[in-house]
């Protein structure tokens, strides 16, 4: 008579289809998954506390480092946060530009978890066209804030300069190119047999479990929830624009990844509804106490280089009181809950990533199908090892 | 006012001993309300005022400001009315115990072992109450305010020193 017993396999921390450094302690029998135990916490590096020694302006290039295949998203609802404990108001123009940003960041990230999904179970080519896309944005970014993915570039009351001329119709031309450049992908994947067979069935999870996880963002809508914070509870102007929000019925994979085709091609039409409201006037709210002067006063005036050190030295005191603010982040509801003293220094701030809560139901998600699918199931929840650990 | 919000009407027609406070701040509502009653609390919303997500779960060090050293904060979300409400629980430095949410949300089984990682409140009837971002062997709790920034056994930071 033959026995049989449960493995226990390793997967991660170092494996390329964990998406950074994940671990999962997976117990088989055979090659079906009974157990998942995942082990995070190897990129801890403290976020919330080091924010606590760290004026408002100083936060705020930590954020950009938490979810780095989004870093404007991540700023967004940092400042957004600040702002609404600051009560101030933004002009116009940097709130266009704060919106043409956090879609192109969407289309960004979502590149990035086509290419990487798509190639964890075999489909090479699509890793080499999404990221020719990406690397579109990626020059755009580099345009306006200097840099690639640290981007640190808005600003309580605004951005931190005005875009380059040149930026208007660089974005112009490549929305107008994505949806053929999306047409191509789905050209590769979407009636592609291999694709539907790893995908179509795997990884389910029903719209009440869903809830009970607290899964938010294209995970939640592949489930069929109809729920996206840009519409729902408005922030930063989204209520100005017109979008559809995609929703999935059979709470697999696949129609995670209808959902978040579809949210590609809407961030297209956003960014275009965007552009034609985009007029010219500053991009800094008229506030002294918080907003740095502008550079040539700084360079040829006393006070205004006064001013400047003042602000850069000590801060800004941000009134008593505690606000929770919510965006739809690419991975899902990405909010910060800022608890300030009356100081220049949070005295709480508590990052809640979409990514942890999101990684919670892999197991519900993955318990029961084979080792394969998993990857498969990793890749559909879109997680980053930066803002799950933070 | 705070009154207008709907949680927190009904939360003081219901449990009128366990609500310690009402404000509502930059349109945004929190009900501090005494640990006693919490599941129940959470359960209510839940059930009858349709707080179907709860979006986050975390704690605030209060070290020497206020009588109860610590707060557990409940950020709810409801999808069917698209409303938002936050619920606060003082809890004792000496007990530093609040019973598990974990029955009412799944949610709440990670954000709490996070909240115990990194501030050390225990969470009763928790089924797997263990470290999640710090190694099991860590002494200590990050997050409290008496931590260092720069971990137990180094120098502690002076600033900068330009």
């Amino acid at each position: 008579m033959s026995t049989t017993e449960k493995m226990t396999l390793n997967m991660g921390p170092q494996h390329p289809s964990t998406h950074g450094v994940l671990r999962l302690v997976l117990e088989l029998d055979g090659e079906v998954i009974t157990k998942i135990t995942p082990d995070i916490g190897y990129l801890h590096r403290g976020v919330e506390k080091l924010s606590e020694y760290r004026t408002y302006h100083q936060v705020l290039p930590l954020t950009d480092r938490l979810d780095y295949l989004a870093p404007m998203s991540n700023n967004l609802g940092y400042i957004l946060a600040v702002e609404k404990l600051l009560n101030i108001d933004v002009p116009e123009r940097a709130q266009t530009i704060r919106i043409i940003m956090t879609e192109l960041t969407r289309l960004q990230s979502h590149l990035v978890w086509l290419a990487c999904h798509a190639l964890d179970i075999g489909a090479m080519t699509v890793f080499i066209y999404a990221f020719r896309e990406r690397e579109v944005i990626m020059e755009i970014y580099e345009m306006i804030s200097g840099a690639r993915m640290t981007s640190n570039f808005f600003r309580a009351g605004g951005l931190s300069m005005d875009v380059p001329p040149e930026f208007e119709p660089k974005v112009r031309k490549f929305v107008q190119d994505m949806p053929g450049y999306l047409d191509q992908y789905e050209g590769l994947l979407t009636t592609n047999p291999i694709w539907l067979k790893r995908t179509v069935g795997n990884g389910v999870i029903s719209a009440e479990d869903a809830i009970d996880y607290g899964i938010t963002g294209p995970a939640l809508r592949g489930s069929g929830v109809n729920w996206d914070l840009r519409r729902d509870i408005p922030y930063a102007g989204y209520e100005n624009y017109s979008f559809e929000v995609p929703v999935g019925e059979n709470c697999d994979t696949y129609d995670r990844y209808k959902v978040r085709l579809v949210e590609m091609r809407e961030a297209c039409k956003i960014v275009n509804q965007a552009l034609e409201r985009l007029k010219p006037g500053p991009v800094l709210a008229d506030a002294p106490q918080i907003v740095y002067p502008p550079k040539e006063s700084v360079y040829n005036s006393i006070e205004g280089l006064i001013h400047h050190f003042k602000i850069a030295s000590e801060g800004y005191p941000v009134p008593e009181g505690e606000v929770y603010q919510g965006v739809e982040a690419p991975k899902g509801e990405l909010g910060y809950f800022i608890v300030s003293d009356g100081s220049s220094k949070p005295y709480r701030m508590r990052i809640r990533p979409p990514s942890f809560v999101n990684l919670q139901a892999i197991e519900k998600m993955s318990k029961g199908s084979m080792v394969a699918d998993l990857v498969a199931v990793i890749g559909t929840l879109d997680i980053v090892l930066g803002e799950i650990d933070r | 006012m705070a009154d207008n919000n709907r949680a927190a009407a009904r939360l003081k027609e219901q449990f009128p001993s366990s609500i310690l406070d009402i404000t509502e701040f930059r349109g945004e509502t929190a009900v501090t309300v005494l640990s006693r009653d919490i599941l129940e609390i959470l359960l209510f919303l839940k059930k009858s005022l349709r707080y179907e997500m709860l979006t986050d779960l975390t704690a605030i060090d209060y070290m020497g400001k206020k009588e109860e050293r610590f707060m557990v904060v409940y950020q709810l979300t409801s999808i069917s009315c698209k409303e938002r409400v936050r619920i606060k629980v003082p809890v004792a430095e000496d007990d530093c115990t609040i019973r598990s949410a974990t029955a009412i949300w799944q949610t709440a089984n990670w954000l709490e072992r996070e909240v115990y990682d990194l501030f050390g409140i225990n969470f009763e009837n928790h089924p797997d109450l263990q470290r999640i971002l710090m190694t099991p062997d860590w002494e200590g709790h990050p997050l409290r305010k008496d931590y260092p920034l720069q971990g137990p056994d180094r120098e502690p930071y002076k600033g900068r020193l330009s």
